[in-house]
């Protein structure tokens, strides 16, 4: 029998649970199902090619993650996967078997409009070339129903950065899309100084926040914490998604930043996906985190 | 010079990637203390410092382009094969503070980090 996920009950469940946030307008998590205008969802950090004790079912997780997605109803409008498709390897060859995994495996998707973007691990160490061999462009942009959607790339370079080329290709999109249109950024490390200690931030990504802060209404979704994490830069949201692989300590809770380890009583726990649920015309999101299955938390 | 003015300065530096750094003059010369990195790792990975005293950290790489960060003193340098180099500082509070690579070097690169201990 397949299981399928209702969203309104489970949004029900949510509030008890308190793994719902809502994000960008003050109140609006007491009208939870009101003023819906669409919702997507977002998967993070797969990892695929990854093999090691933080998670002894690394080949069973995603397959589990894409079959708990087409289980929503309704189906969300499209899916954005935050970087970190593959875990990095020094072999090109096996980059690009790695992609080609990932890739057949999202493929029994659903819904078929899918947005992509590299993390580090994917294109880092050779500018992004094996994944644009697959899923095309390391940064762009798309529309949907009255939001703009903005992809970032700071992980081709490998010193973390997005670039000037490209702050000065995001300075001239932002320039010609109207003042008040909600923005939502889609990048794969945190545009801001999270916890430097640990690489967790852009070193350029004060320029791109500066570029987007005349803009009033603007989010960001990103991953590579591998945990959810929520902060404000100014008026500007940004929201980390966990991760389909390992769950990473919080941020300087620890002296190395390593996995935490599999939990044998709570298998996936703290791995997930979330779905976002635009309202209010794009001024607000509802953001509700998910497991991948069945039983995980 | 001013204090924050050579620190201005050794900041934009390290920005730069530049191999060479400007510090106020002293009575003494800093300390030098050699860093070799390597696929993935910095040896040595623990340094120790005392408060105070003024140190020039030298870094060569024998493989990749790598990247020394400090973000506690606000400090990085690019650390490339076939250079040297430098980044000066004198620490002015004791304690541990880790420094990690910041250019992605490979399969290991996120294990290639090290720590400063000042006392």
């Amino acid at each position: 029998m397949e299981h399928t996920i209702d969203r309104r009950a489970f949004l029900r469940l949510a509030g008890l649970g308190g793994v719902a946030y809502a994000s960008g307008l003050a109140g609006c998590a007491g009208a939870l199902t009101s003023n819906k205008d669409f919702y997507f969802v977002q998967l993070s950090d797969a990892h695929w090619g990854f093999e090691g004790p933080p998670n002894p079912d690394a080949r069973g997780t995603l397959p589990k993650a894409v079959a708990a997605v087409n289980s929503l109803a309704p189906e969300p409008d499209f899916i954005v996967f935050t970087g970190d498709l593959t875990h990095t390897t020094d072999d090109p060859v096996e980059r690009r078997r790695r992609l080609g995994e990932f890739k057949r495996v999202v493929g029994r998707l659903h819904v078929q409009e899918v947005h992509f973007m590299p993390g580090e691990h994917d294109a880092s160490l050779d500018g992004g070339a094996a994944f644009q061999e697959f899923f095309g462009s390391t940064h762009y942009t798309f529309d949907h129903k009255g939001v703009h959607f903005i992809v970032l790339d700071n992980v081709s370079d490998p010193a973390g950065k997005i670039g000037d080329a490209q702050l000065t290709w995001l300075a001239a999109d932002l320039g010609k899309t109207d003042a008040n249109l909600p923005i939502v950024v889609f990048t794969h490390r945190p545009l801001f100084d999270l916890y430097p200690q640990w690489d967790w931030a852009t070193r350029d990504g004060a320029a791109a926040i500066d570029l987007l802060m005349p803009h009033p209404n603007v989010t960001v979704f990103y991953g590579h914490i591998h945990q959810e994490n929520h902060h404000m830069t100014g008026h500007i949201a940004h929201h980390a998604a966990r991760s389909l692989i390992f769950p990473l300590p919080a941020p300087g809770s620890q002296p190395k930043r390593t996995p935490l380890p599999w939990d044998d009583a709570h298998p996936y726990k703290g791995l997930g996906f979330r779905e976002v649920e635009a309202q209010q015309h794009g001024q607000a999101y509802l953001l509700q985190e998910l497991p991948v299955g069945r039983g995980a938390s | 010079m001013t204090p924050f003015c050579a620190r201005r300065l050794l900041l934009l530096g390290a920005a730069a990637g530049v191999t060479c750094v400007l510090a106020p003059a002293a009575a003494t010369p800093p300390r030098l203390v050699t860093v070799r990195a390597k696929r993935f790792e910095f040896e040595p990975a623990e340094i120790h410092l005392v408060r105070g005293e003024a140190v020039t950290l030298e870094f060569t790489s024998l493989d990749v382009p790598m990247g020394f960060n400090l973000p506690d003193f606000g400090l990085r340098s690019d650390v490339i094969p076939g250079g040297v180099a430098r980044v000066q500082f004198t620490p002015d509070r004791s304690g541990q503070f880790p420094f990690h690579c910041d250019i992605f070097c490979g399969s290991g690169h996120e294990n290639m980090s090290g720590v400063i201990i000042v006392i």
